[in-house]
């Protein structure tokens, strides 16, 4: 489904009183919800229309509980070409060329089906990007699970991490990043996030818009099957004990077909015949046929008689709302129908001429010459509800519980560098094709990944981000935090981001307080977006994530691209060459509060997440792109979950180098500290997670140059120590060997 | 020299393998629908990654059916370059173009990393021109790359010289660790009797660029090209000004719409 910006909304449904209304007779229609169907039908919907406005009218695909909050996102900007309401966004980056961007979840299916659920998600992103034209170069997966020591999660993750793998790799786009983070929240209700980048030449994008009356609709791909009727509902309700029983609801995806729709639909669009495209995703035919019909300002009409059938006896219901994957929907002039139709038989795929647009602003559904349906577009687009709901704010987090501080640093590090949410993803993305397409010039390990535009000198940095419990602490500072450390990742490269793609994983709107973390989530992205100068031009919400009313984390998944104008001045995270000087460009910051160190230490109190000063963490960003395009950056690597010391340790193992800090450093790095909150904490220098911080490393003779660069934005930039040697050593207490260092942090996911 | 890209449905490494070949080493290359069957005009046919047919059944076991494979079988036995890269070499295997037979990883999952390879003969045009002993650094991604062959089929492939490339450290030690999929004595690349059936699981053509992670690809791709001696590598970016970033179609298929 696509996140809409739709026009001015002329019916806003306030949620009322049950007594109100007649019950409705379907459980996922509201009463009031249903009187105003029959009103605005003046009439009741038959089994058929009630299914398809049940689907349309679902959160899922109607956006109802967000869709009034979403307006308040930046979504414009001198390179957006295409922002929200098309099956994805568009920035352009010169050359003539689009990036075409989206994210979307596949939360529900992946909790009861986690190998078909996750394949699906990857399956149903891929046909958004080459919807719009685009080829798709990369893919990202953004998950969450519980702790891997309870059996079912573990099933679940082996289950999604296969599922990502066999469709992706089949398929030939490369999986080249994402996060993955664990807490006892996600049991049983796992979140999976499947982002996909494409790239289009600007004249060459493709919108998903009805043309004329008279114009043919065909769906090609896959034969319809009864697989994933009533997906788009089950993806808008909690889960509960009858979970399993939902399994028809996930469907099964195909990833060769796939392969095939992707490359017969890009030659076809390059003979420019195609007047739009749409893919069948969620609630299937009624919602890319009306959604289609929607944005062309036309009616449509559907002969379901006509759509091939991989099992007898479907009913019309059924055909309507299967979300049988890899099938695609095409308006074509009727002088080319049989040009496009051959196109696809020479790619071995099946394709019916299954209706056509039409003027009335119906949608007209047919069985043969029996009319089965017929209802107004705009009912089931335009004029679904939208609910501004009650909030209620959550206590503010009392502040952190602080444990005794370690007599072992090295201990303390060594456990936090193999801690399940630090540790290193190798063991998942090694199973993921990650180089096919041989662009993939940073690849997956720390931070964002790098993939080269051939024929240019630029390159992309993808990379997708949200630190759940400072959400939780904080809905507002968290997703603030989640745009800041995305578009930090990519500065560390030095690439300037132009545009996110959000998915916003939120517990039932209809309690005050899940919507109000909504609300206030959006907000923070709203304001760190403006800050950073980063537009949204895609999205997905998925809203209900509880399974037997316990709620996820608020999770808003952040996922930008950047752009590297010169991909020769790359910078990477790992340590470069011995003798290299070790900074820390940014505030000192020697808070522990809401880290993961205090998590996994059990604190009983984490606090409220870490500052953030919006204003600071430009000016961080800036210098450290500025000093990356000048060639003055040996390496740049941000400061995240795990605080400075995991951050410097990434950078050791990724170079494969050691670290020798400057006592004096930490001494300094001390008083800062203590002069800051009156602690003089060790752990809290080491471990914290104070924000706008990346550690950089440059040869001992850039360090003026660097000094210069750094002060025209006025950022601290403070030495840290020296790249050499194979230990990991910053005073007595804190003195490893690389070997350690690396063992902990890539033995983590067992 | 002129190459044919074959593209069965699936393949998914088509288009880098023609990129690295027009782009990086001037060369001419098609790609070739696997319906055509009509080789002629090349001088060596690729048989490129991916998952040609979906895999079904088994890797390669659908596609060697495809009509192109008797005229790559024909172009074979007429002692003419074919060269089969991951799905490619498992095509090839499948069509008894080269002994032995593929199964799945021993790890029993896909496996996408960075692995050394030792060049061990020779005895085929695509490794001519690389030192022997020489240790080439490239990337594996595949579920279905564990070499078997019957041991005293192997062993004369072995005593033959057909054993081309082998699973190795990076000083060059064929080891268990180094084997990546538990391939029968670390092979990792096989030559036909006559040495100009070639076929390997890693994927020279994500190797051979100075942006990617290395360029060792680039040994096998002069070897074939310019057979002796090869040329120094090109300074330089190596690509094309004029390039294009999105590739272009596939010859005998595509759109018959009235222009």
């Amino acid at each position: 489904m696509t996140l809409t910006t739709r026009p001015p909304i002329r019916t806003v449904i306030q949620p009322a009183s049950p007594a109100q209304f007649a019950p409705s007779p379907h459980p996922d229609l509201a009463d009031a919800e249903y009187a105003a169907i029959v009103e605005r039908l003046g009439r009741e919907p038959n089994e058929l229309e009630l299914g398809m406005l049940a689907a349309m009218w679902s959160e899922h695909c109607s956006y109802k509980s967000s869709r009034a909050l979403l307006k308040r996102l930046p979504t414009s900007g001198p390179r957006v070409v295409q922002g929200p309401g098309e099956n994805a966004g568009a920035v352009d980056i010169g050359d003539g060329l689009l990036v075409v961007l989206k994210m979307e979840s596949h939360n529900h299916p992946s909790a009861v089906e986690p190998f078909q659920g996750a394949a699906t998600g990857v399956g149903g992103i891929l046909r958004d990007i080459f919807t719009m034209g685009a080829r798709p170069i990369a893919l990202l997966d953004s998950l969450r699970f519980g702790p891997l020591d309870a059996g079912r999660n573990r099933y679940l993750f082996d289950g999604v991490v296969a599922g990502i793998a066999h469709y992706g790799n089949c398929i030939g786009v490369p999986t080249v990043g994402g996060e993955i983070f664990f807490d006892p929240s996600y049991s049983e209700n796992p979140l999976v996030n499947a982002m996909c980048v494409g790239l289009v030449e600007r004249d060459r994008l493709v919108r998903a818009r009805a043309g004329g009356p008279g114009e043919a609709v065909v769906v090609v791909g896959a034969a319809t099957g009864r697989d994933g009727i009533h997906g788009a509902t089950f993806a808008s309700a909690e889960l509960d004990d009858g979970r399993e029983e939902r399994r028809p609801a996930v469907q099964v995806g195909n990833p060769f077909l796939e392969k095939l729709l992707l490359e017969a639909c890009l030659e076809l669009l390059e003979s420019r015949v195609v007047t739009a495209m749409q893919d069948l995703g969620a609630a299937g035919l009624t919602s890319s046929s009306v959604e289609l019909a929607a944005r062309g300002g036309r009616g449509i009409r559907i002969d379901v008689a006509r759509v091939s059938r991989r099992e007898c006896g479907m009913t019309p219901y059924e055909v309507m709302l299967s979300e049988s994957q890899e099938r695609m929907l095409l308006v074509v002039p009727p002088t080319a129908v049989d040009a496009v139709q051959g196109h696809f038989a020479r790619w071995g795929l099946h394709s019916d001429v299954v209706g056509e647009i039409t003027d009335d602003g119906l949608v007209c559904v047919l069985d043969g010459r029996r009319t089965v349906a017929s209802l107004p577009v705009s009912l089931l687009t335009y004029d679904v509800p939208s609910y501004l709901r009650g909030t209620r704010a959550s206590a503010s987090s009392p502040p952190a519980d602080l444990p005794a501080e370690p007599a072992d640093l090295a201990a303390a590090m060594l456990s936090l560098l193999g801690s399940p949410n630090v540790c290193s993803r190798e063991p998942v993305f090694r199973r993921y094709d990650h180089t096919v397409q041989a662009n993939s010039v940073v690849e997956p390990g720390v931070g964002a990944a790098v993939l080269r535009i051939r024929g240019t000198p630029k390159a992309l940095a993808v990379t997708t981000d949200c630190n759940p419990r400072y959400c939780a602490a904080d809905p507002w500072r968290g997703a603030q935090i989640a745009v800041a450390e995305a578009a930090r990742n990519l500065a560390c490269l030095g690439a300037e981001p132009i545009a996110v793609t959000d998915c916003l994983n939120f517990a039932n709107p209809e309690r005050a307080e899940a919507y109000w973390q909504l609300c206030e989530a959006i907000d923070g992205l709203a304001e760190a977006c403006r800050a950073l100068d980063v537009p949204i031009v895609s999205g997905n919400v998925s809203l209900y994530n509880e399974t037997n009313g316990t709620s996820i984390m608020p999770t808003p998944i952040v996922g930008m691209v950047g752009l590297i104008e010169d991909r020769a001045r790359l910078v990477r995270s790992g340590f470069q060459s011995e003798g290299d000087v070790v900074l820390l460009l940014g505030p000192g910051g020697a808070e522990l509060t809401c880290s993961e160190y205090l998590a996994l230490g059990g604190a009983t109190s984490l606090g409220p997440p870490p500052a953030l000063d919006l204003d600071l963490e430009r000016r961080v960003q800036l210098a450290c792109r500025s000093a990356a395009r000048t060639g003055l950056l040996a390496s740049a690597h941000d400061c995240s979950e795990g605080g400075l010391a995991v951050a410097l340790a990434e950078s050791c193992i990724a170079g494969g180098i050691g670290f020798r800090g400057d006592p004096r450093a930490l001494d300094a790095l001390l008083d800062a500290a203590q002069a800051e909150n009156g602690q003089r904490r060790a752990d809290a220098v080491l471990f914290g997670e104070g924000q706008s911080r990346i550690v950089v490393s440059c040869r001992p003779e850039n360090l003026a140059g660097l000094a210069v660069v750094v002060s025209e934005y006025d950022v601290p930039l403070r030495r840290l120590g020296q790249v050499g040697g194979e230990r990991f050593q910053w005073s007595q207490s804190l003195d490893l060997t690389l070997e350690e260092v690396t063992h902990a942090w890539q033995h983590g996911l067992r | 020299m002129k190459f044919a890209v074959v593209v069965f449905p699936g393949t998914n490494c088509d288009r880098e393998t023609q990129h690295v070949l027009v782009e990086v080493f001037g060369q001419s290359a098609d790609l070739v629908w696997h319906e055509q069957t009509d080789l002629a005009p090349y001088d060596c046919v690729v048989l490129p990654g991916g998952f040609a047919h979906g895999d079904h059944l088994r890797a390669g076991a659908i596609a060697r059916f495809s009509p192109i494979m008797r005229a790559v079988e024909r172009f074979a036995r007429s002692d003419r370059l074919v060269w089969g890269i991951c799905n490619g070499f498992q095509v090839l295997i499948e069509a008894g173009l080269l002994p032995g037979a593929m199964l799945p990883n021993s790890g029993r999952s896909f496996v996408c990393r960075w692995v050394h390879c030792r060049v061990e003969s020779a005895r085929t045009p695509f490794s001519v021109g690389i030192p022997i002993g020489r240790v080439l650094k490239l990337p594996i991604a595949h579920g279905e790359g564990r070499y078997y062959a019957q041991p005293d089929r192997l062993a004369g492939l072995e005593r033959r010289g057909q054993v081309v490339l082998r699973y190795c450290e990076p000083s060059g030690t064929a080891t268990a660790d180094a084997n990546p999929n538990g391939s029968l004595a670390n092979v990792a690349g096989l030559c036909s009797e006559g040495g100009n059936v070639f076929g390997m699981m890693p994927h020279p053509e994500r190797a051979s660029e100075p942006d990617l992670a290395s360029q060792d690809g680039r040994w096998l791709f002069e070897s074939v090209v310019q057979p002796n001696p090869p040329a120094p590598f090109p300074e330089g970016k190596g690509e094309a000004a004029s390039s294009f970033p999105l590739g272009r179609g596939v010859r005998g298929v595509g759109l018959e719409v009235g222009a």
